[in-house]
């Protein structure tokens, strides 16, 4: 009788879910229709807003798009080395001591930073570094963006991938000291290897983190809609358009504006799945 | 073959935790190409008096290791711990083969590890003649691109074994090598044990007294963290002079 109840319960939950995730896409399809329709798919996605009168009301998604993949695969290139040194540290090479928990709780406390105060520093100090290291002239742009979302994902990278590399078992560890290895060689030769599937899922759980960030983004990258051609530019990326837009659209521009919702669950989901099979072929 | 005393242990002490020694003061001398058991009751120290000898203490803090062993005359604690672990190998309990690396890559790793570059031919040498020399060749030959880890449990530890010699260690330390295996594979790494002391010393922690009596010229018998008795093992185990011994041997406790 009870296990009758508590898989009744589980369908039910699980009944709950499928239908709100179908219903998220299938109404954001719904409503970027218009822009698709007018538009067209391809050209929605490969072109510009307009910027003359001549062209009439047109919308593009192709630099939010440009924007969306450029800072985060920026950020998450940033943010390699940090994680795996900050996870090596406190996962092998301090495990268990005082100077690990030290780097815990500083991982930690970035982690619980709320991306609103992410945004402010952005603006007010990351932004004048950038303008006094002569890397950029306003300081807005993609590479401020790239910076914050290295910042912020650190966290959950690093966390994530100390749990792996401590999962490693000491006897691997203890065999390849044992024929002579040095530390840098165990790391590098055995310990590494053995949880790389566990390191990119992490990595690419990052990059789904930095794809969706909106509000610190919309903060630093300049907000402008022309393609970047630099990661000096500024820019829009899929998230920080939207924010900023959304409040006075309507119509054709409301539609465009879910339309690039839409592409960008889309892209998020691909970045998803495509993780799941990497991890997939080297876990075989 | 000529024999002399390749390892000898000086007063060594093992402590986990400050002034709480789980070995005490250990004396012994082993001779080469012999085979040398280390038994007595769980906790007695017997696996923390091998992890000594190729210096695996020394990857955790805490564990403070005093006294002397000599390989060849020459004290061990004074060498690089690189050049120890290469002259003298260790086998593990349960079978650790690499899981990112192949048997044929498994067979070389001390190299690869230490990032000694081999010419192909050398490789291919090195990986036949180790694992013809643990009786796994034949059983490979055609898979040797898969990973160790698809082999029995049986076969992982021989392909342990062939990784360790690989290295032509002087000393091969083993840490109760078949408490993980089945009987069959457990007589195949016994009989290769006894045709290995020709080329190697072989010094291998038991807790299978009888495995003890097949294996080893020479046995330990160790209690609370001292070595009570150390005797050619026929000695040890039909005319102890120790009580502990006789009370062990005879399975009064264990």
């Amino acid at each position: 009788m009870n296990d009758k109840i508590y898989k009744y319960c589980l369908i039910t939950a699980v009944g709950l879910i499928l239908p709100v995730g179908v219903g998220i896409f299938l109404t954001l399809l719904w409503d970027a229709m218009p822009a698709f329709e007018k538009f067209g798919v391809i050209e929605f996605i490969t072109s510009c807003d307009g910027n003359s009168v001549a062209e009439g009301e047109k919308y593009g998604a192709l630099p939010y798009i440009v924007g969306t993949l450029a800072t985060s695969f920026l950020a998450l290139i940033i943010s390699v080395p940090f994680s795996l040194a900050a996870a090596l540290f406190s996962g092998e090479y301090y495990r268990g001591k005082r100077f690990a928990g030290i780097i815990d709780s500083a991982v930690a406390m970035l982690a619980g930073i709320p991306s609103i105060i992410y945004g402010l520093w952005g603006f007010a100090v990351l932004n004048p570094i950038l303008v006094s290291m002569k890397l950029s002239e306003t300081g807005y742009g993609i590479l401020s963006a790239s910076l914050l979302l290295a910042i912020m994902i650190i966290p959950y990278s690093a966390s994530l991938t100390k749990e792996f590399i401590m999962m490693v078992p000491s006897e691997l560890k203890e065999g390849a000291y044992s024929l002579g290895a040095t530390r840098s060689d165990v790391i590098a030769k055995i310990v590494l290897p053995k949880c790389m599937p566990g390191i990119i899922s992490t990595f690419i759980l990052a990059l789904g983190r930095a794809l969706g960030e909106t509000m610190a983004v919309t903060m630093v990258i300049g907000n402008t809609n022309f393609l970047p051609k630099s990661i000096t530019d500024t820019g829009n990326t899929m998230a920080s358009i939207i924010a900023n837009r959304f409040g006075e659209a309507d119509g054709l521009q409301m539609a465009s504006l879910i339309a690039i919702a839409l592409l960008l669950f889309v892209i998020t989901f691909i970045v998803n799945l495509t993780g799941k099979f990497i991890v997939k072929k080297l876990k075989a | 073959m000529n024999q002399y005393p390749i390892m000898k242990i000086k007063n060594l002490s093992v402590e986990y935790a400050k002034g709480k020694p789980a070995v005490k003061n250990i004396n012994a001398e082993i001779m080469n190409h012999t085979v040398t058991a280390i038994i007595g009751p769980s906790g007695c120290g017997k696996s923390t008096l091998l992890r000594a000898m190729n210096r695996i203490h020394e990857l955790y803090d805490n564990i403070n290791v005093t006294g002397e062993i000599l390989l060849d005359e020459e004290n061990i604690f004074r060498k690089s711990p690189i050049i120890v672990r290469r002259k003298i190998g260790m086998v593990f309990q349960r079978p650790n083969p690499f899981p990112n690396m192949s048997i044929y890559e498994n067979v070389l790793s001390g190299y690869t590890l230490n990032g000694i570059k081999l010419k192909k031919s050398t490789k291919n040498e090195i990986v036949q003649t180790n694992l013809e020399s643990v009786g796994l060749w034949d059983e490979v030959k055609e898979s040797l691109q898969k990973k160790g880890t698809f082999l029995s449990g049986g076969q992982q530890q021989r392909l342990c074994i062939a990784r360790a010699l690989a290295l032509r260690p002087q000393v091969l330390l083993m840490d109760e090598p078949t408490s993980a295996l089945d009987p069959i594979a457990t007589k195949k790494i016994e009989e290769l044990i006894l045709q290995l002391k020709n080329r190697v010393t072989i010094v291998v922690v038991t807790h299978n007294m009888q495995q003890a009596t097949r294996l080893a010229d020479s046995s330990m018998f160790m209690y609370l963290g001292e070595l009570i008795e150390y005797l050619p093992t026929y000695e040890l185990f039909n005319n102890p002079k120790n009580k502990k011994t006789q009370d062990y041997i005879s399975g009064n406790f264990s």
